[in-house]
């Protein structure tokens, strides 16, 4: 099973949120929208997200639906107030540089399924 | 302090425990001091010998200790500087010959990250602590703020135990022909700051009552996309209700406007009147509703165009999935 440090180290994901226990996590599967009512229906519990979304919103959908981390792809970059929610939330942001189906194949490729 | 923190160190951690590991930096700014330091610490005078430093380190089993003179703090000996001594067999040499002077302090009412501050950026095994007048009231080891931080959490845990005990024997005591729980939620129009905010308290609610992972979702994905309609939609926002009675929690929504023109449209899979800067932040799928209705048992959408929209749903619970009255025999697990 691949953990989330890992994971962070093998796709250079910048942490956006406060350090914790990384390689206690272990991601189950992993979603990629950039729709919330998507990854509503379709994002699993511990499960990674993947989107190019950055504002506020994701931190409520990843916490209601207790996701092991979002990845923002595309390098896009959440503003302070997020980051601060996310923190309070204990919902993990990590960012890449690169796009959404790259992230995905390369998680794939980890054996994320 | 990320590294400095032993609870990280433990090998399993448990979604319990991962929640502590950021309530463990929480404690750390909102715990004072003063509170997890050794008071009244064994002090000692410049002129001792160190002869007398090692029987006192020996006899009160310390390695370290602050020198006072007239109630200033002057310097510190610990048992590094006693090594250095005993290896030029010198005992009999005063204390002012090996203690560090001006030694780093912290204040009694710093919180502890301060301390964890010094502790991280030097080398030193303990800290004096002084008042604002700088006299001595303490002394403070890592192993004091492990042991502070560790009650204060034990503490933590024993009240959310205490809050989870008496939601989910809620109704267990109370006799009447039909207890019920009422929550309600006014949600702002356009507050997207705030967007999902009800729906999380909505479920840590039922959670703490003792609802499975499961109801809990259903119900925390269902108040969101409502929580969302409203917040995207309404003209004046509008109030989120929640009923919880042992064997069904009951939903309610209602706006006073614009209202829906054409409803069964709006229960269409992708159909959205979103503007496009509000697809822009994700929303507008047109799956909120159809999500609604994935997660309860029962939906009823009225609106009338102009006047406001009413959404009604309904979730039953099985017996083993009551709330409030704590069953021994509910599943913790998501099923």
């Amino acid at each position: 099973m691949m953990t989330l440090e890992q994971i962070i180290q093998s796709l250079e994901l910048k942490v956006l949120t406060n350090p914790k226990a990384f390689d206690e996590i272990q991601p189950t599967t992993g979603y990629a929208a950039d729709l919330l009512s998507c990854v509503m229906t379709g994002a699993s519990r511990g499960g990674l997200w993947v989107t190019l979304q950055a504002h506020s919103n994701i931190v409520a959908v990843a916490a209601l639906l207790e996701l092991s981390a979002i990845i923002i792809t595309e390098g896009a970059q959440p503003d302070e107030a997020t980051i601060q929610k996310a923190n309070e939330e204990d919902v993990v942001l990590l960012s890449s540089q690169q796009d959404t189906y790259r992230v995905v194949g390369r998680l794939w490729e980890l054996g994320i399924r | 302090m990320t590294e400095q923190t032993p609870l990280r160190k433990s090998s399993i951690i448990s979604d319990q425990e991962a929640e502590n590991i950021t309530r463990v930096e929480e404690l750390a700014y909102e715990i004072k001091v003063q509170e997890v330091m050794t008071p009244n610490p064994i002090t000692m005078t410049t002129s001792m010998k160190m002869q007398e430093v090692l029987e006192q380190f020996r006899v009160a089993r310390i390695s370290g200790a602050p020198i006072v003179e007239e109630g200033q703090l002057i310097g510190i000996i610990s048992i590094e500087d006693l090594i250095r001594c005993l290896i030029q067999s010198d005992l009999e040499a005063e204390i002012k010959k090996y203690m560090t002077r001006n030694p780093f302090t912290v204040k009694g009412d710093d919180p502890v990250v301060e301390a964890l501050k010094v502790f991280v950026s030097t080398k030193v095994g303990r800290l004096p602590v002084v008042n604002k007048e700088g006299r001595l009231i303490g002394i403070l080891t890592k192993g004091d703020i492990t042991r502070g931080l560790l009650k204060a959490l034990q503490q933590d845990y024993q009240t959310e135990e205490v809050r989870r005990y008496r939601a989910s024997h809620l109704f267990e005591d109370i006799e009447s022909e039909r207890t019920s729980l009422i929550l309600r939620y006014n949600i702002k129009a356009g507050d997207f700051t705030h967007g999902g905010e009800a729906s999380s308290k909505i479920k840590r609610a039922l959670s703490r009552m003792g609802a499975s992972p499961q109801i809990a979702r259903r119900c925390g994905i269902a108040t969101y996309e409502a929580e969302m309609n409203l917040i995207i939609h309404t003209t004046e926002g509008g109030v989120i209700r929640v009923e919880i009675e042992p064997h069904q929690i009951s939903i309610d929504v209602y706006d006073s406007g614009p209202g829906i023109k054409d409803v069964e449209l709006a229960m269409k899979p992708g159909y959205s009147t979103a503007s496009e800067k509000v697809r822009e932040l994700g929303f507008g799928a047109g799956m909120g509703l159809v999500n609604i209705s994935r997660c309860v048992d029962i939906m009823k959408l009225e609106s009338v165009w102009g006047k406001g929209t009413r959404l009604r749903m309904k979730i039953f619970l099985k017996k083993e999935d009551t709330v409030g009255e704590g069953h021994a025999a509910k599943t913790l697990e998501e099923k």
